[in-house]
């Protein structure tokens, strides 16, 4: 049975559960609310959350912990001669998972029924011409194609068991919870307890996706580092991924792509942020700071592809028609240049806003103080208010940092894919996440280093950003407190 | 204090007596002139903002509305029964086995009659320029039309039939003559033989719904690419970001804002909230590639993982919004609740949150926003696969198939004819559109239920 129709199922009792529970309540006292401990809804909902709650528990974890049990039963079907030499167990399995899904589909289009799914071997070639006229092409040896019809075997009699247990267990929670309905009986207590849990669960997600993050990124990683050796890699100063092997992966290059990139980004954003910051929040009249400051907002609004594109078909060609041909610095227009300026102008919101925020948080009486002593407006903001302000600004260009550091769409679009070491910024050089889409996307083979390596460049990406963040919040958080 | 008191020493005679109180001295205008400086930085920063803005608005809008018009030809063809219908039986399955090729010489014979009775005579017109005068589209709109109605068999009608992308791009200033004689995909002749259609009407360049509903298109046809797989994907990818999300962050707030203790489990919960929402996209991307793909085992190109990932980017940024509109609820409307006997969780479900709403329904949308116009993630699930097929309705469409919008401006930049970048363009304004509704969406409902306590 479908998981869907299982889910459907338990909500259709559920919702009668809630009405038998509401009703059994009032049944029980003729009618008169007032003998009850809790309203009569509550009672419908305890009913319904005992059919709820410990069926999908179930089910999510038995869909968790199936795929798991499925492959080491497949791994200990499959007997070792089945693995030729040179390819690795995980290897035959990820084939016997791709046989089983294309048994699979067959069996959805009405190719073959089940039973000659199950029976189907490579001799017979009926089927399987059969099944090659579909676009079902399966070529396998009979061991896989066994362990993969095995694999069928058991899927679906967790299917079968899954559903059973599952609507099982929904029943008798209804049966339970209807026996336990009378009216002494503290519904509302119980059902908010259960929606206490509910919502800490929800609040988990924060940590399950993080650790969800760091899992894949280590587990991945290891594999990449069993296969290529870590000092290599880390200390490499050639990118040349070839997917025959024999490939030259060091992250130097990338790293100074991305680096030399935010910090362009930087050398743009900053001033004109900062400055439109301070103008903002010391000189502009309230009509003049209602309109500039949502423009200027906007810009953080667009989506990167927007501005990926800008780079790629305007800028682009604008830097190298104007300035890197006259200057004789190169003739692309996919340039770090390029990348740099455009991913600059994305990030003048990031910088202005937080400055602005910053700014205003400098209390009044230190402006008084220095105006009073006779310095001018802005001798007043160069020298109290920026100071004073120092450590968010710091904080803010750094989180600005991290956005440009983990910026990928300009640089797809923008800054080339040539791994370079080069300082002229007119040249096409390329970034850790430019790679990571590069190594991802297509095809892939995920035994083999060149796929691998992306989850390495990840980890990488992600612990860079992070520090980064971590070290920001920590300078702006403590900033903030100083004057409260 | 060292370092101002050398300016209280005595001040050299000579200096005093030249003061007047009207005279501004060398070193006040100096002061002054700083001032003014310092201040045009100021307005030149703003300035250099929103010129950029302009610029890249006044870029895509310039680039991406032509990609709105569409050049179509509509020259009487003669649908000549031993064509297309050799058997004579008007039976469309009989029919559909006539190649589209054939088609195609029909709408050459077309123009040809045309252009003798009409006695236009283009010099030099070579029978392949009049066949590439029709996208390749052309000649598969037609058969479809006359197998879904077979009346037509052996009539002569009058279809718009879509040119190819050089024409189109002719009328639209991006080919010229000049260019058409080195390119190899056109000439001269063809461009000729558009303006002399052009002069007698035949040829006219409208609105091209087609943008809007089509799917995708093969490299060579970019006159026929459109957005509507990529419509469908983004809406199914948003209505599952809104299911999930915006339940699971409500949930989130409440017990983090309302309910959770201070204590180191809520402490973690609220330090991995701050980090998610700075994480880069593209780590959600491999996050989603190993975890729903590999591990789950849910199909690439599916709206549903796409939608699993944008969920965990978003919800940061609805935990935000809603733990701010919660927490600018007065506490006397708990502590009024709480008075006539509600329990807090009675308190918070229907004092608390109802008054919320309107906040947390802004940050929604500002959330789903900026979901809809995240790439880097989708690019590694495999959103990038060339969809042709316009996915079934939700939720079988959730597991199909699909594109979404700024992938598939990815997708056609990645392209060599330049009619693809019109393409993208457009498909960016698309975008903007859908973002410029959400956000004066938000704006209304801010304005709308905006409560001062």
């Amino acid at each position: 049975m479908p998981v869907l129709w299982i889910i459907l199922i338990v909500l259709a009792l559920a919702a009668v559960g809630y009405v038998l529970g509401s009703r059994r309540a009032l049944q029980q006292v003729d009618g008169d609310i007032r003998q009850l401990h809790s309203r009569p809804s509550y009672y419908g909902w305890n009913v319904a959350l005992y059919v709820m709650v410990p069926s999908f528990i179930v089910m999510l974890i038995w869909l968790l912990a199936q795929p798991l049990i499925v492959e080491r039963s497949v791994s200990r079907y499959l007997p070792d001669e089945a693995i030729s030499e040179g390819e690795s167990r995980g290897l035959v399995l990820n084939q016997v998972g791709q046989v089983a899904g294309t048994l699979r589909a067959a069996i959805n289009q009405d190719v073959l029924t089940r039973p000659e799914a199950l029976s189907l071997t490579v001799d017979d070639q009926d089927r399987l011409d059969l099944m090659r006229e579909n676009g079902l092409a399966l070529l396998t040896q009979q061991p896989i194609l066994d362990a993969a019809q095995h694999n069928l075997r058991i899927t679906q009699a967790g299917a079968t068991w899954l559903s059973i247990i599952v609507i099982l267990l929904s029943v008798g929670g209804l049966a339970y919870a209807l026996w336990r309905t009378n009216p002494e009986f503290r519904a509302r207590n119980v059902v908010e307890q259960v929606i206490r849990y509910i919502l800490i669960g929800c609040s988990s997600i924060a940590i399950a996706t993080t650790v969800g993050i760091v899992l894949s990124l280590v587990f991945e990683s290891i594999n990449f580092f069993q296969l290529y050796p870590w000092t290599d890699f880390f200390f490499g100063t050639e990118w040349t991924p070839s997917f025959g092997g024999g490939s030259e992966l060091g992250l130097l290059p990338l790293l100074w792509g991305t680096l030399y990139i935010s910090f362009i980004a930087l050398l743009v954003s900053v001033p004109i942020g900062l400055f439109a910051a301070i103008y903002m929040s010391e000189y502009a009249s309230p009509r003049v700071r209602s309109f500039a400051k949502p423009m200027i907002e906007v810009l953080a609004g667009i989506p990167t592809i927007v501005y990926g594109l800008f780079a790629l078909v305007t800028v682009g060609p604008l830097l190298r028609d104007w300035i890197a041909q006259p200057l004789n610095l190169g003739d692309t227009g996919s340039s770090v240049a390029t990348a740099g300026i455009v991913m600059g102008i994305m990030l003048i919101p990031f910088v202005s806003s937080l400055s602005d925020d910053i700014i205003n948080s400098v209390p009044q009486s230190l402006r008084d103080g220095s105006l009073g002593l006779g310095s001018t407006h802005s001798e007043t903001i160069r020298q109290v208010v920026l100071p004073a302000a120092l450590p968010g600004i710091v904080g803010a260009v750094l989180l600005a940092a991290s956005r440009a550091i983990g910026e990928t769409m300009i640089v797809v679009l923008g800054a080339g894919a040539m791994a370079q070491i080069d300082v002229n910024p007119f040249e096409a050089m390329t970034t850790i996440t430019v790679k990571i889409v590069g190594q991802l996307t297509g095809d892939n083979d995920f035994a083999s280093p060149e796929t691998l390596v992306a989850f390495a460049l990840g980890l990488t990406l992600f612990t860079i950003t992070l520090a980064l963040n971590i070290v920001a919040l920590y300078i702006v958080r403590k900033y903030r407190e100083q004057y409260e | 204090m060292t370092d101002t008191t050398p300016e209280f020493a005595p001040v050299d005679p000579s200096r005093r007596e030249a003061k007047s109180l009207l005279a501004v001295d060398a070193r006040t205008r100096r002061r002054n002139a700083a001032e003014s400086r310092f201040k045009a930085y100021g307005i030149g920063a703003i300035a250099i903002a929103i010129l950029a803005l302009a610029w890249l608005v006044i870029t895509i809008l310039s680039d991406g509305l032509p990609a709105f018009r569409q050049t179509y030809a509509t020259v009487p063809v003669t649908l000549s029964a031993e064509v297309v219908d050799p058997k004579g039986n008007r039976d469309p399955a009989e029919m559909s086995s006539v190649f589209t090729l054939s088609y195609g010489q029909l709408l050459t014979d077309g123009i040809k009659t045309y252009l003798a009775e009409n006695s236009i005579d283009i010099p030099n017109l070579s029978d392949t320029d009049i066949a590439d005068f029709f996208s390749d589209q052309a000649r598969t709109t037609l058969r479809t039309q006359v197998l879904t109605d077979p009346e037509m068999v052996g009539q002569t009608v009058e279809v718009p039939a879509l040119t190819s992308a050089r024409v189109d791009g002719y009328f639209k200033g991006r080919v010229t003559m000049e260019q058409a004689a080195i390119d190899s995909r056109t000439s001269p002749e063809q461009l000729m033989l558009a303006d002399a259609l052009k002069d007698r009407g035949a040829l006219e360049t409208k609105f091209n719904w087609d943008f809007i509903t089509n799917a995708d298109a093969s490299e060579t046809r970019p006159e026929a690419a459109g957005l509507g797989v990529a419509i469908i994907g983004s809406a199914y990818m948003m209505l599952i970001v809104l299911a999930l999300a915006l339940p699971i962050g409500v949930a989130a707030s409440i017990y983090l804002e309302e309910f959770a203790p201070q204590n180191r489990f809520t402490d973690i919960i609220e330090v991995n909230i701050s980090n998610l929402a700075a994480v880069p996209s593209i780590v959600f991307g491999i996050l989603g590639l190993a975890a729903f793909i590999n591990f789950a085992g849910l199909p690439r190109s599916a709206p549903v993982v796409g939608g699993l990932v944008l969920t965990l980017m978003t919800l940061p940024t609805i935990i935000i919004a809603t733990r701010a509109a919660l927490k600018a609820v007065p506490p006397s409307i708990r502590d009024a609740a709480l008075g006539v006997g509600a329990s807090r969780m009675q308190t918070v479900f229907h004092h608390v949150l109802p008054l919320a709403l309107p906040g947390i329904l802004t940050g929604t949308i500002i959330g789903l926003a900026g979901a809809l116009g995240e790439t880097a993630p989708l690019l590694l699930i495999g959103m990038v696969a060339f969809v042709q097929d316009i996915p079934s309705a939700p939720p079988a469409g959730f597991f199909e198939p699909a594109s979404a919008l700024p992938v598939q401006v990815y997708n056609w930049t990645n392209r060599a004819d330049p009619a693809f970048f019109e393409r993208a363009s457009g498909a960016i304004i698309v975008l903007l559109l859908f973002l410029l509704c959400m956000n004066l969406l938000a704006i209304y409902l801010r304005r709308k239920f905006e409560r001062r306590w």
